[in-house]
């Protein structure tokens, strides 16, 4: 395949970047996305020329590292994937791809299309430590949980953190992620000692650092690698809505 | 900004999303008011009249009147406000490739049919109820000086076809707001089940259909008789 690549390129955090095109030749349909970006890159180098800088690490779809928001969509045209799992059979022979960075006021730019997604662990340590019961080794069975109450807090515990979610949302909301963050241990009889205050802090955290309001459009859900549920959203909503009204202590 | 505003991102949508069902209740019940514009029995212009009087002198709906005029400000504003924040927070590049994910349409684009029914709102009260408060005038008044809200109507539905079609339209805007509105407020306030989800869903979409198609069906029906 021979593809015309519309980069985003950015010297660093403070520098105006800009679009810049790429032609690359004789690209399989069947590497990834990442895979055809390193053919791009060695030929760059090959050149003398700074080779574009993106984020990647396990480049088998668990780490939640690797970002871009291809065409118009975060992790590109495929559902339920991120882009080291995205392969190049999904575009044409001789398309232009437009490859950006996340925009969000809380990611800023490091370099060309890696961002800053630090505020999302921001978030999840505002949301502060889980108590555990200390001393001899408790029964395995001593806390019984329903099977349909752990899988869905296994569920909400597959997000990756990849920011994908704000990345499509129209309001670069964080809503899916942090309701992720605070369902995978309000399902949890472990996750009773502190949940009021978990969620009152880290939507206030969330708040502070700039995403956006939720409107409900649904395109997080959309467009989750781990096809992470709104009925997430709407947990955290209840478990918010509850601390808010009846918790007598002030977080 | 002051501290009322400055609530939490969750809490100004749930104030967002009580206000809004408080006025999809408001609607109905205005619709039901308004069919009697239309010949569906013999006295319907009494019955017409017997509500519009019951709703103007009433002292129970005098006070939610008060409640509905709160609901539509505060909704408007916290739509606003909270439009403003979405905006900024994408942060000063937006896409450049747009935005492709398949977010239904009413969805996206609820803070313009907000400010196309906001924009019917100051029509419609500058028509109604200025004149009831005497600072617009009309020349369907009865002989204590009380305004003919059913000749009103019906004088503007059957000479201003321009304003029957912009009626219409407007109307039709409103359908996509609620259309999305319906189901994004119960998800704000955390009422989602699998049971109950999908039918709140299709209420919704009933609703957000056949209430704005009853309120059209009156200047649409004027239009076609004339
Ligand atoms: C009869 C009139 C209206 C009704 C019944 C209505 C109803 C609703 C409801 C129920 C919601 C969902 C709230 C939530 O999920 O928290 C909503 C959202 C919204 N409304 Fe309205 N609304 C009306 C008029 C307006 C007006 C005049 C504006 C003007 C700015 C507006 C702007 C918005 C915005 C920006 C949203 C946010 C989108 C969202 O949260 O889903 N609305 N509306
Ligand atoms: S909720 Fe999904 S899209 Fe958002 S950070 Fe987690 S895995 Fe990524
Ligand atoms: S590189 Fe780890 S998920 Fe893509």
């Amino acid at each position: 395949m021979d593809l015309t690549l519309k980069i985003w390129r950015q010297e660093n955090a403070q520098a105006k970047g800009e679009f810049k095109n790429y032609q690359v030749k004789g690209v399989s349909k069947d590497s990834s996305f990442l895979e055809m970006l390193d053919v791009l890159n060695e030929s760059l180098v090959d050149k003398i020329e700074s080779p574009v800088c993106f984020d990647h690490d396990c480049r088998e779809g668990i780490c939640g590292m690797c970002s871009l928001y291809i065409n118009g969509r975060p992790h590109g045209p495929d559902d339920a994937i991120t882009t080291c799992q995205l392969h190049m059979r999904k575009f044409k022979n001789g398309e232009t791809i437009t490859v950006e960075p996340w925009r969000a006021k809380p990611f800023p730019v490091i370099k060309d299309l890696v961002v800053d997604r630090s505020a999302l662990d921001e978030i999840i340590q505002s949301g502060g430590y889980t108590s555990a019961s200390t001393g001899g080794v408790p029964d395995a069975n001593a806390i019984l949980i329903s099977k349909y109450d752990s899988d869905l807090a296994m569920d909400a515990a597959s997000c990756i953190g990849c920011g994908a979610c704000v990345a499509a949302c129209k309001n670069a909301s964080a809503m899916l992620f942090v309701s992720a963050k605070v369902s995978q241990f309000a399902l949890l009889p472990q996750g009773q000692v502190e949940k009021e205050r978990r969620v009152q802090k880290m939507v206030a955290k969330m708040d502070e650092l700039g995403f956006g309001n939720c409107t409900n459009t649904y395109a997080c859900e959309m467009e989750c690698p781990k096809e992470i549920s709104v009925s997430n959203i709407a947990r955290m909503n209840r478990e918010f809505l509850g601390a808010k009204l009846f918790s007598r202590e002030t977080v | 900004m002051i501290k009322q505003i400055t609530f939490s991102s969750i809490t100004k949508k749930v104030i967002m999303s009580l206000a809004g069902l408080f006025l999809i209740v408001f609607l109905l019940v205005h619709l039901g008011i308004n069919l009697f514009l239309l010949p569906l029995t013999e006295n319907h212009r009494e019955i017409f009249e017997l509500a519009a009087n019951f709703m103007a002198t009433n002292p129970l709906i005098k006070i939610m009147e008060i409640f509905l005029f709160g609901g539509f400000i505060i909704h408007i504003i916290y739509g606003i406000v909270v439009q403003l924040q979405n905006w900024a927070s994408r942060g000063n590049i937006g896409y450049k490739s747009g935005n492709k994910t398949k977010a239904s349409l009413s969805s996206r684009y609820m803070i313009y049919t907000g400010i196309l029914v906001l924009l019917f709102l100051a029509m419609h009260i500058y028509q109604f109820y200025f004149i009831k408060l005497g600072l617009n005038s009309s020349v369907f008044m009865d002989e204590h000086g009380h305004p003919l809200f059913y000749d009103i109507a019906i004088n503007l539905f059957t000479t201003q076809p321009a304003y029957s079609i912009l009626y219409i339209v407007l109307f039709v805007f409103l359908g996509f707001h609620l259309n999305h509105a319906f189901q994004s407020a119960f998800q704000t306030l955390g009422w989602e089940h699998p049971k109950y989800t999908p039918c709140i869903k299709t209420l919704g979409l009933v609703y957000a259909i056949v209430v704005p198609l009853g309120f059209i069906i009156i200047p649409l029906y004027f239009l076609i008789m004339k």
